[in-house]
């Protein structure tokens, strides 16, 4: 049985198709980049998969369960979202914030079974953050941000993460921790679902590639075998040359394709 | 570790509460009628023998316990708010409640239904607050700028109703009646008041204080605190329920009480690491006692003419609003 199933989403918002009879199939242990021009779909797919928007047509199934049909906190245990640049809204402490990621495994009242010291500090040290830890949360740098809310939905030991943009706006060593982080993760047997603009890092880290064209699955598949500057071609108009192996891969831009061409 | 850089969890709400208990007796001591201390105790011990007594139990006692009921609904109401919509300006009167609360009551003056029956103005007040808060929920539901919106619209459409029954009021004198009830007192309040608003301030207050952990998830933003299971609307709905009971009651029998739903949650902010579900309990108790000691105010600073609660508190903490938007800008890149 999948981890998610997806059959036939469509989202139409004024008229248009945001997402097109978009069907999937994803398995744990794969770390998926949503690949795709701007307004191609990518957020609304996520967001769509997470549980966070109701697709007017098709339907997710999250291990064999019908997304619509599960509870809420059940949903939040199961799977961890981030939207694109999340922030803090109140300056509190790092470990505060992070501890907010347990709210759905708390009981109704009452503290937490077994005390949420070791998970808190488990995931703090997972994600270099014992030095930050009570530093308020809006003072952290875009970087320390990005590990705080990784740590704030791992630390509820979720087996889907579905992230959007998780590199938007970090720095390229920022960028490289935080997939790095992401492929850790799948390695663990997770499956990870996460919106990427940087082709190189998604050829160098991700197992999959899911490209999204006007709301339609333009391909889905291993990314040694997805990822062609065909591909990228029909994805985003942009002539692109791909280079390496593994971990040296690298996605060239040489330009914007001639129309028709 | 974990407590190494804060208080600890106790000392707050100890340190609170034990300001509440200084403010309500001082409440109880402090008055127009000049007793002395001896006087009050003696009249607590034997409450229908003397003078004394009855100014302690029919006029102190029940003064003092209004403002407890009336500061805690206002500081709690105001701390979930700020937390809802994660707006250090959020007050219990933005969404309306008060404003509404206002026209019931003053609704009741205009047309003397006050003389037929003496709970109409309370009565009245609490329909109005109910009606202004489901008001600005059919219109400012589904989103967070839209409920704040929808609040100051349903405000000014009070204000404007207000406005009207002030210039067409059927003399001066409803008209005087009408203003200064505006401003608010705690003066001649009965047990009679307090009973009446006292079990929808209680449920108020209960469903608000249910809400801490929704308030927490949404330190990290509406998708984040929906994804961890928080459903929006319904916090929205019984948030504004829960100030609607609170603050509707506590506005329509002493008028309209500002700032201090404001002021409690910045005071406690900081002493609670900034975290949106420890500040309810503790600015609900400071909330009390901003109350009490701005009631003593009215009461000790002699005047011509009675100093009305709402001036008070409105003098006070406008400065404070100015301090916390200096504060702000400071804060701000």
């Amino acid at each position: 049985m999948s981890r998610i199933s997806a059959s036939n989403l469509t989202v139409r918002r004024g008229g248009r198709a945001i997402l097109d009879e978009v069907s999937l199939d994803l398995e744990d242990g794969a770390f998926v980049a949503v690949i795709g021009a701007n307004g191609a779909g990518k957020s609304t797919l996520l967001s769509v998969l997470a549980g966070l928007l109701k697709p007017e047509a098709g339907e997710v199934m999250v291990e064999g369960a019908r997304l619509a049909g599960l509870d809420r906190r059940d949903l939040a245990r199961r799977r961890a979202y981030l939207p694109q640049n999340p922030r803090a809204e109140w300056p509190i402490a790092v470990e505060r914030l992070v501890a907010l990621g347990l709210i759905p495994h708390l009981p109704a009242f009452g503290p937490l079974e077994g005390g949420w010291e070791p998970r808190l500090t488990e995931a703090l040290a997972a994600c270099d953050l014992i030095a930050q830890r009570f530093q308020p949360a809006t003072t952290l740098s875009g970087g320390e941000l990005a590990r705080a809310m990784l740590a704030r939905a791992m630390i509820g030991d979720p087996q889907i993460l579905i992230a959007d943009e998780p590199v938007s706006g970090l720095d390229p060593r920022h960028a490289l921790d935080t997939v790095g982080r992401l492929q850790g993760l799948a390695g663990q047997g997770k499956l990870v679902v996460a919106a990427l603009h940087d082709l190189t890092l998604a050829a160098r880290f991700c197992s999959h590639i899911l490209a999204l064209r006007d709301g339609r699955l333009a391909a889905f598949g291993p990314t040694a075998d997805t990822l062609t500057p065909e591909l990228i071609r029909a994805v985003f108009d942009v002539d692109a040359r791909i280079g390496g192996q593994g971990r040296s891969t690298y996605v060239d831009f040489l330009g914007v394709t001639p129309a028709g061409g | 570790m974990t407590s190494a850089r804060r208080l600890p969890g106790f000392v707050l709400p100890a340190a609170t509460i034990a300001l509440l208990a200084v403010a309500t007796v001082g409440s109880l001591f402090l008055g127009r009628v000049n007793l002395s201390p001896a006087d009050v105790l003696a009249g607590l011990a034997a409450p229908q023998a003397s003078l004394a007594g009855l100014v302690v139990t029919e006029l102190r006692i029940p003064r003092a316990a209004l403002a407890i009921l009336v500061g805690a609904s206002l500081g709690l109401s105001g701390a979930v708010l700020q937390g809802l919509l994660r707006n250090p300006l959020a007050e219990p009167g933005l969404l309306g409640v008060s404003n509404g609360a206002a026209l019931g009551a003053v609704v009741s003056i205009y047309f003397g239904i006050e003389h037929v029956f003496p709970l109409a103005t309370p009565l009245l007040g609490l329909a109005g607050a109910l009606g202004a808060g489901a008001l600005t929920f059919a219109f400012g539901r589904g989103s967070t700028l839209s409920l704040i919106l929808a609040g100051a619209a349903v405000c000014s459409l009070m204000s404007a109703f207000l406005a009207l029954a002030l210039n067409f009021a059927p003399s001066p004198y409803a008209a005087y009646e009408m203003s200064v009830w505006m401003l608010g007192s705690l003066a001649e309040r009965s047990w009679d008041h307090i009973f009446l608003a006292a079990p929808f301030i209680l449920a108020g207050m209960a469903i608000l204080a249910t809400m801490g952990r929704a308030v927490d998830a949404l330190a990290l933003g509406e998708l984040q605190a929906r994804s961890l299971g928080v459903h929006l609307d319904r916090t929205r709905v019984l948030a504004l329920l829960g100030v609607g009971l609170a603050v509707g009651a506590a506005t329509s029998v002493t008028g309209a009480v500002g700032f201090i739903g404001l002021v409690a949650p910045h005071l406690v902010r900081p002493f609670v690491g900034h975290q949106p579900s420890r500040t309810l309990l503790p600015s609900a108790l400071l909330g009390a006692v901003l109350l009490l000691l701005a009631d003593i105010g009215t009461r000790v600073i002699h005047t011509n003419t009675e100093l009305r609660l709402g001036a008070i508190t409105s003098l006070v903490g406008a400065p404070f609003f100015f301090w916390l938007v200096l504060r702000l800008r400071k804060l701000a890149p």
